[in-house]
């Protein structure tokens, strides 16, 4: 794979680790010990101190040592239907994680496309192309206030939220965008597409720029629209990159934290995992199901770290 | 203008519409909280931020709302006796600001409740904009004042000292006030404190370890960066409590330094990963020949590596730079209200404290401006290295 080192710059055996040492260190100590430390907590009681199968109760459903997990994964569902627990799903963490992820994928990913493809055709690009990205400089706290800004509902007087006030302007009554449900997730969905098409439109933008402009030529010439053009030519050019966007995207969404936490705080059936995972820690302070909460979550992650890594390997090959 | 060509342009309205739309509902949300900050409390929360582009004053629509009952449909405010009781008792709203207002008052205040301090300066100043009794300003800075020093009373800073009654807690030395543990100012300056060595330590870490990654033959050199790949994606909630646990037992939980060291850890991957692809793609020859000149690997990554992996620096500086900067969870978890940064400081304002939106917005924007300069000036540079490799996040 790497390009391999030219013979004369061999060194001795040592050398190289005194160069490595201390990122090794501190990626041993901030991530690689975490993670075992983590999945070893996950099976333990909320204080580390116990086996977690210590907290089963008499004549209670218990997993045994996956106790912890028992209450990340069903603690939010209702049991006793199958209609309870398929409604209850709905606006648990990992049924909004479902949400999320079909929504906030597709929807950066084909905001992001349509802008890379239409701005490279108007001469203030840069500008446009700035305004779209901007999002990704701001934090997630500011991105917060200021979409709580836009959905704010007043119960009486002046509409004080863009939104509402158009819809009142319209005649229309106003919402509670982030207490109703299931529209509050898709509002925050929405503050998600509006920080990350910017990413996507980036990459993909790099991504069209390889298009050899020969074979676009050629289409049009053999009488190919604009519409075909994009469809049958580009797309299928710059799939690839359109799937490591959609990886990347993947993996973002999952570890999704501030949003949620910032506007509704998980309330009102808006809950994700990562938010979950911090109540159960430092709120709940249960160590125990805290921790099974991101195994879960890492499981979940570790298909697309394999992908990575193939992508990876594929990219050396071809170095 | 010839035909062809206005045929051309004719064809193209529709796409520089969709790029405008696109654009512009992009950019309004961020203008609204720009505009709203500078927005004197009573008027944001009265009327929309958008009115202050329009030539339409509020009163019209707030006299309909709050007096046409009592006045009658059109007739002037200016004229009425607002001390008349009976002309007080048909607006709850009114009665409620005036047992607020004259608190103490035998006769008004036995009506009991009390409006909150932000319905009382809503109703104060609706009522003194009708009556023309004062005419206020449409653009005010004190929002951003209030922001700084973490002003929570019920006027404003710079009128609470102006009356000579300074509010608790603050000296109304402006400077000295700024040290507030409530404001923004102090938070700003601890953002700083943290984000600038944040910064630093994981390039000069990443540095020397990409060169070894680039440049030197080691066993499991290939497997360690495949590994290295992978602990890219590793959610960072996943670390957060065991490193907790340790940092409680080392007493490094609340200090600027177990801070500094896991944004260190957890941004190695990818400042690695992106600067070990920089130098590898640097010129072979360049590095033989150096070294065939008797340079040692020392002399050939401080004279030769790193000056020329400077526009990777750049791309890594300015990533890791936002990265720290708009980072909540780990100065959450970490730092939380003992070193308060500025997202703690606006999340703090959001959820639990209730500060108004005046404060809100002015908060929000202060936090954005330093982003929001480094990204104008270096966009070139963000956009290089997110190209060169994923984003973490």
């Amino acid at each position: 794979m790497a390009a391999p080192v030219p013979q004369i710059m061999k060194q001795g055996r040592v050398i190289p680790w005194f160069y490595l040492a201390p990122a090794l260190i501190v990626m041993s100590f901030f991530i690689v010990y975490p993670f075992f430390n983590t999945i070893y907590l996950s099976f333990m009681d909320r204080n580390g101190q116990l086996p977690a199968s210590t907290t089963c109760r008499a004549n209670q459903p218990c997993w045994g040592m996956f106790e912890n997990y028992r209450h990340a994964l069903l603690d939010e569902i209702n049991l006793t239907s199958p209609g309870a627990a398929w409604r209850t799903f709905w606006t648990s963490s990992f049924g909004n994680m479902i949400k999320w992820i079909a929504l906030m994928v597709s929807g950066t990913v084909i905001m992001g496309l349509t802008f890379a493809v239409l701005a490279e055709r108007v001469r203030y690009e840069a500008l446009a192309k700035a305004i779209i990205f901007l999002p990704m400089a701001i934090s997630f706290v500011g991105a917060g206030v200021i979409w709580r800004f836009v959905y704010n509902y007043n119960t009486g007087g002046a509409q004080i939220g863009l939104l509402n006030a158009i819809r009142t302007a319209l005649g229309m009554q106003p919402i509670a965008w982030l207490q109703t449900i299931p529209i509050n997730t898709v509002m925050l969905i929405i503050v998600g597409i509006w920080m990350w098409s910017g990413f996507c439109m980036t990459i993909l933008a790099a991504a069209l720029r390889n298009v050899p402009e020969e074979i676009i030529e050629a289409a049009r010439v053999d009488g190919a629209n604009e519409f075909q053009v994009f469809f049958q030519i580009m797309v299928p050019i710059i799939l690839p990159t359109i799937t490591v966007v959609i990886t990347t995207m993947v993996i973002n969404t999952l570890k999704l934290f501030d949003i949620v936490y910032v506007m509704t705080g998980g309330n009102f059936g808006t809950d994700v995992i990562a938010v979950r995972m911090y109540r159960e820690m430092y709120i709940n302070y249960n160590t125990g199901v805290g921790t099974a909460v991101s195994v879960v979550l890492i499981l979940l992650i570790t298909p697309f770290i394999f992908l990575n890594i193939r992508r990876f390997l594929a990219q050396e090959a071809t170095r | 203008m010839n035909l062809p060509k206005l045929n051309r342009l004719l064809r193209r309205i529709p796409l520089h519409l969709v790029v405008l739309a696109l654009t512009l509902i992009w950019i309004i949300p961020t203008i609204g909280l720009l505009v709203t900050s500078f927005r004197p409390v009573e008027d944001i929360n009265t009327s929309g931020w958008w009115t202050v582009f329009s030539r339409e004053t509020k009163t019209s629509t707030a006299y309909d709302q709050w007096c046409s009952s009592c006045h009658g449909e059109g007739q002037d405010v200016a004229g009425v006796d607002l001390s008349d009781p009976a002309v007080v008792s048909e607006l709850n709203s009114a009665l409620r600001l005036l047992a607020f207002m004259r608190r103490g008052h035998p006769d008004i205040s036995q009506n009991g409740q009390m409006p909150t301090s932000q319905e009382a300066a809503d109703i104060a100043a609706t009522l003194q904009g009708l009556t023309g009794e004062e005419e206020s300003a449409r653009f005010t800075l004190d929002n951003y004042i209030d922001a700084l020093v973490g002003y929570r009373g019920l006027q404003t800073y710079t009128s609470d000292c102006a009356d000579g009654t300074p509010p608790s807690g603050f000296t109304c030395n402006f400077l000295r006030d700024l040290g507030n543990r409530r404001g923004m100012g102090r938070a700003f300056v601890n953002s700083l404190l943290v984000t600038i060595p944040a910064t630093i330590l994981p390039i000069l870490f990443a540095g020397f370890a990409a060169y070894a990654f680039a440049w030197m033959d080691f066993r499991g050199r290939q497997v360690m960066f495949a590994i290295l790949v992978a602990l890219q994606v590793v959610p960072l909630q996943m670390t957060l409590v065991p490193i907790f646990r340790i940092y409680s037992q080392l007493g490094l939980n609340g200090t600027f330094l177990g801070v500094w060291l896991f944004h260190t850890g957890f941004g190695m991957p990818y400042a690695i990963y992106l600067m070990r692809n920089f130098l590898g793609g640097l010129p072979r020859d360049l590095f033989e020949s150096a070294y065939l000149d008797g340079a040692s690997h020392w002399t050939a990554f401080v004279r030769l590596a790193m000056p020329l992996a400077m526009p990777a620096i750049a791309s890594l500086a300015i990533f890791q730079f936002l990265w720290v900067w708009n980072d909540l969870l780990v100065a959450l978890v970490f730092l939380g209200s003992s070193n308060p940064v500025v997202t703690y400081q606006i999340s703090n304002m959001v959820t639990s404290l209730g500060a108004g939106w005046q404060l809100q917005t002015a908060a929000a924007f202060i936090s954005m401006i330093l982003p929001l300069i480094v990204f104008f000036a270096f966009q070139r540079y963000f956009v290089r290295g997110m190209l060169a490799g994923a984003v973490k996040g």
